[in-house]
């Protein structure tokens, strides 16, 4: 049996989680939510993670119904994410790391998302589609709520082979919303309606060119955006069309969460990996391919 | 010959091949010859006018690609006919043929090298002639049949999402698509793709820019660390 606690606070999101043998046992989690218009900043993300986090643990062992004796590794995000919660986040799992006598491990927050999804949806092989919201700020239109228009308006589309590029599809809105707009061409929400459809059909189409090129016949969507009913709805109609199977997590783990961490450690622990304490910093820039799997074949 | 609803019974009298990720695949004879059917079915996922464009465009820009190409003497399918409202090209088929992707799989070394000093100068060609392939993969490489002399007669295929462009940083890009797919297929063939890349570099004149590109595009990319 091993126990993994999992530390995640790489964005707004502060979550800790408790792992046993492939059970969620705990998840709390706090989300640090902003006047509409605004995104997060860096610091203020961390003070807010700093006020709730030792609250959030408390609640992670509680729920579990464990003391930190029963606890085998303690995992972190390493990276990719914000510096300052970065930081804080990893300071108090080193911290307990070091009161509880625990081993450290730090996770690569992608590779979180990706073993959660694997573990939850059961999914064998799949391609995954990893969507994060706070990697694609829309500049444009940033309020939680967005109404959705239904006038569709040309966007440019950008695919190169397997990758996407969304260069291209910022700037010509924001050269072109104004025009449009104030023409009455269309409405914001129509734009908004327009983008979702094209950057959401782009990535669609990645997924199903890498789905044909490895013969893969499973679908796996993580990340934030992975809520979104309509990227779902759209990834299942293209599944449908070639007989494959889409899996999707709901909101508790699709958007960036404890258990998560946790997960991705416990593969990693019982394959070997620990992380040391000078090597316990964290990164901003983390690539998911610079993760060496050593527990998979 | 271009009756209406012709296609559409041709399609439905034909044999279907494969779904790929662009278009449905069909086998049929045109004008007495083995014919392959590439039909840009309409995806029920997209919006129907953004789809409709699509098809439209990568249908227009796959021709003009492979004529280029064929023109300037790199291998790729004859096209024999376009049918513009359903989206469909018939092509010449070539049989017989098998994929690099699978002649990798099956064969050893020196037969390997052979085969990456080719791609590499096919590749030099089409760049040279400024086509854009936009979606080279080991899969998109078919090697013709009837290849006794040793030499190996490679055919591009897949122009869907090809464009032309005469500048560096476009090729470069192509190449490092390529690269991906090559490497994330093949396990441990680097040394393999980097044969195929002295060969470009060895069979066009304009290759030196194209390669310091690739260089650069290789080192961008998310939460890459852009030190060198």
């Amino acid at each position: 049996m091993t126990v993994v606690i999992g530390f995640e606070g790489s964005a707004n999101k502060i979550g800790i989680g408790i792992i046993r043998d492939g059970e969620v046992l705990s998840n709390p989690r706090r989300t640090y939510i902003t006047p509409p218009g605004q995104g997060f900043m860096p610091s203020d993300t961390a003070k807010h993670h700093r006020a709730v986090i030792l609250t959030v643990l408390q609640e992670a062992l509680d729920e579990a119904g464990l003391k930190p004796a029963d606890i085998d590794c303690v995992a972190y995000t390493k990276g990719p994410g914000m510096g300052a919660p970065l930081v804080t986040v990893a300071l108090v799992a080193r911290t307990v790391a070091q009161l509880w006598g625990k081993p450290l491990l730090g996770v690569n927050h992608c590779i979180g998302h990706i073993e959660m999804g694997r573990l939850i949806t059961k999914a064998n092989n799949p391609t995954v589609l990893y969507v994060s919201g706070g990697n694609t700020q829309v500049g444009f239109r940033r309020a939680s709520a967005v109404r959705m228009g239904s006038q569709y308006v040309e966007l440019p589309y950008t695919v190169k082979g397997m990758d996407v590029s969304f260069s291209g599809i910022l700037s010509y809105i924001e050269d072109a919303a104004h025009k449009m707009l104030s023409s009455g061409q269309c409405t914001a929400e129509d734009l908004c309606f327009s983008l979702q459809e094209t950057v959401f059909s782009m990535l669609v189409e990645i997924t199903e060119r890498a789905m044909a090129h490895c013969g893969s016949q499973e679908v796996l969507i993580v990340g934030g955006v992975g809520c979104n009913l309509r990227l779902q709805e759209m990834m299942g109609v293209m599944c449908e069309e070639r007989g494959a199977k889409l899996f999707a997590t709901d909101e508790r783990f699709c958007i960036d969460n404890g258990a998560m961490i946790a997960q991705a450690g416990w593969e990693m622990f019982r394959s070997g990996h620990v992380t040391e304490l000078e090597d316990s910093w964290i990164t901003q820039r983390y690539r998911t391919d610079e993760v060496e799997v050593t527990w998979r074949d | 010959m271009a009756q209406h609803g012709g296609t559409a019974a041709v399609l439905e009298a034909a044999e279907l091949l494969k779904q790929g990720a662009e278009a449905r695949l069909y086998r049929t004879r045109f004008l007495g010859r083995p014919a392959i059917v590439k039909q840009r079915f309409p995806k029920r996922y997209r919006h129907p006018l953004l789809d409709e464009k699509l098809s439209q465009r990568r249908t227009a820009q796959e021709v003009r690609s492979i004529l280029r190409c064929r023109r300037a003497g790199i291998s790729a399918p004859v096209v024999y006919f376009v049918d513009h409202t359903s989206h469909c090209i018939f092509l010449e088929e070539l049989v017989g043929s098998s994929t690099v992707r699978d002649y990798i799989g099956s064969h050893r070394d020196l037969e390997l090298d052979r085969l990456a000093e080719r791609v590499g100068q096919i590749l030099a060609r089409m760049h040279d002639e400024d086509v854009i392939h936009g979606d080279l993969t080991t899969s998109n490489m078919l090697l013709r049949r009837g290849t006794e002399d040793g030499k190996v007669d490679l055919v591009l295929i897949d122009f869907g999402l090809s464009y032309i462009s005469a500048l560096p940083e476009d090729k470069g890009v192509d190449l490092y698509v390529l690269e991906k797919a090559f490497l994330s297929t093949h396990p441990n063939t680097e040394a393999l793709f980097q044969k195929l890349l002295d060969s470009y570099a060895r069979s066009s004149n304009k290759s030196a820019a194209v390669l310091k590109k690739l260089d650069e595009v290789r080192l961008r990319g998310r939460k890459r660390s852009m030190v060198g």
